[in-house]
C-alpha cells in the first residue's frame, strides 16, 4: 500500500479552540479502560478519555500532548477527539502544574469524605500527565 | 408654540442623551468585537459535538438509555438564557416570547434564569423560577456551564423534570441574532440530517454503551450551554449596538427638527419685532 493511504483525517477540538487538524498514522490516548492506539480503518468506537499523554504520530514526526478530559469518535477513515482540556507541551505551566500536584498529595494523605478523594485523584494524574508531557 | 427657551432647554436635553446613547453605543461595539472572537472559537466545538452526537446516536440502532427516553414527569426544564442589562432593543423580549408562544403550558415549565431580564418578565407573568445563574451571564466559563449542567440533569435523572429545552439568541453575524428554542433531551434528530454513510456501521462502545453514554452526555449538554452562553453574550452586545446606534440617529433627527423649530421661531421674533418698530415709527411721523 503506498504510504499516504495509510494516514487518517484526525480532528482534536476543545471548547476554546481547534486543537489539532491534520493527517495522522496513528494517535494513541489513555481511554478508560488503558492505553489505545488508533490506526486506520479501525472499527466504528466511542470511548471515554481519561487524563493522560496524547501521542499523534504523522506522516513524518511525532508530536505529544496532554489530553485531560473528553470522549473520541473513531470512525475507520476519520477519528474526532472531543477534548475539555488539551495542551501542548509549551503550553504547560511546569510550576502550577507541581504546585496542583502538591496538593492533591496533600489531600489525598488528609481527607475527609469520599468526594474529596475523587476530587483529588483526578487532580493528582492531571497534574502526573502535565507534568509528564512536559519533560 | 413652544417658546424660545423651552425648545433650546428641550434641545439641549436631548443632546446630552445623544451623548450618552453614543458612548454606550461604543462600549457595546468592543465588547461585542470580543464576545464575538470568543463565540468563533468556541464554535467549532459546538457544531462538532452536535454532529459527533448525531452521528453517534444514528449509528447505535435503537438504544434504551434513561437519557434518550423522555421523563415521567409532565413538567419541561427551559434554560432562558438573556441578560443582566436592559437598553438592548427587542434582545430580551425576543427570548421571552419563544417560550410564552412555544405552546407549553405555563404550569408545566420550570425556568432555569440565565439573566435577570428575562427572569423578572417570566416571574411577572406567573412562570416557576426554579434556579437564577444571572451571574455567569457576564464572563461565561466551561466551568460555569458545566455546573448548572449538573443542576439540570440532576433533576432530570431524579425525575423531578422529564424534558429540556433551551431558549437563546443564536448570533448569526453582527446584524443578525436568530432567538431559537432547542430541546435538549431527550435527545432527538432528524433522520434525513444524515447521509447513507452515516448509518451504515454500527458504533461500539467503550467500556460499555450505557457507561459511555453516562458520560457524553452530560459533555453534551454542558457543550450546548456553553456555547448558546457565549453566542448569547455575542448577541446581547450586537443587539444594544443596533438599539443604541438608532436611539443616537433618533436623536439627531430629534434635534434637526428642533434646530429648524428654533430658527423659525428666532425669525419669527425678529420679525415681529421689526413690524412693530416701524408700525412704532409710522405712528410717529
Amino acid at each position: 500500500m503506498a504510504e499516504g493511504n495509510n494516514l487518517f483525517q484526525l480532528e482534536i477540538i476543545t471548547p476554546d479552540r481547534v486543537f489539532y487538524r491534520g493527517e495522522a498514522r496513528m494517535v494513541e490516548f489513555t481511554a478508560q479502560d488503558g492505553r489505545i492506539g488508533v490506526l486506520k480503518h479501525h472499527i466504528p468506537l466511542t470511548t471515554v478519555v481519561a487524563p493522560g499523554i496524547l501521542t499523534i504520530q504523522e506522516a513524518r514526526g511525532e508530536r505529544q500532548a496532554a489530553l485531560h478530559a473528553g470522549f473520541a469518535e473513531i470512525l475507520p477513515e476519520k477519528v474526532t477527539i472531543l477534548a475539555e482540556v488539551a495542551e501542548w507541551p509549551e503550553e504547560i505551566d511546569e510550576e502550577r502544574a507541581r504546585a496542583a500536584l502538591e496538593r492533591a498529595e496533600d489531600r489525598l494523605k488528609n481527607h475527609r469524605t469520599e468526594i474529596d478523594v475523587a476530587r483529588a485523584e483526578i487532580a493528582l494524574k492531571k497534574a502526573l500527565v502535565r507534568l509528564d508531557v512536559r519533560k | 408654540m413652544a417658546s424660545l427657551r423651552d425648545i433650546k432647554q428641550r434641545k439641549g436635553s436631548i443632546q446630552s442623551t445623544q451623548q450618552i446613547t453614543k458612548a454606550m453605543k461604543l462600549v457595546s461595539t468592543v465588547k461585542l468585537q470580543k464576545a464575538r472572537v470568543h463565540a468563533e472559537k468556541v464554535q467549532p466545538y459546538f457544531d462538532y459535538m452536535y454532529r459527533t452526537v448525531t452521528s453517534m446516536l444514528a449509528r447505535s440502532g435503537n438504544l434504551d438509555h434513561p437519557y434518550l427516553r423522555a421523563g415521567s414527569s409532565r413538567k419541561k426544564a427551559v434554560v432562558v438564557i438573556s441578560s443582566n442589562r436592559g437598553l438592548a432593543g427587542g434582545y430580551n423580549m425576543n427570548v421571552v416570547r419563544l417560550l410564552t408562544e412555544s405552546g407549553i403550558p405555563k404550569e408545566d415549565v420550570k425556568v432555569y434564569a440565565l439573566g435577570r431580564k428575562a427572569r423578572e418578565i417570566l416571574e411577572r407573568k406567573g412562570y416557576e423560577i426554579a434556579a437564577d445563574y444571572s451571574g455567569v451571564v457576564e464572563s461565561p466559563a466551561y466551568g460555569d456551564a458545566s455546573a448548572i449542567c449538573r443542576d439540570v440533569l440532576g433533576a432530570f435523572t431524579g425525575g423531578e423534570i422529564g424534558e429540556i429545552y433551551l431558549a437563546y439568541t443564536h448570533f448569526k453575524n453582527t446584524v443578525s441574532h436568530i432567538p431559537t428554542l432547542m430541546k435538549l433531551l431527550p435527545v432527538e434528530f432528524q433522520a434525513a440530517e444524515l447521509s447513507e454513510a452515516d448509518t451504515g456501521t454500527l458504533m461500539n462502545y467503550e467500556p460499555n454503551q450505557e457507561q459511555a453514554l453516562n458520560m457524553i452526555i452530560p459533555k453534551y449538554v454542558t457543550s450546548l450551554f456553553y456555547g448558546a452562553l457565549v453566542e448569547a453574550v455575542a448577541s446581547e452586545n450586537g443587539a444594544r449596538m443596533q438599539a443604541m446606534d438608532s436611539a443616537t440617529s433618533n436623536a439627531d433627527d430629534m434635534i434637526d427638527d428642533l434646530t429648524l423649530q428654533y430658527n423659525r421661531a428666532r425669525q419669527g421674533n425678529i420679525t415681529q419685532e421689526l413690524t412693530e418698530i416701524i408700525a412704532g415709527a409710522e405712528a410717529l411721523s
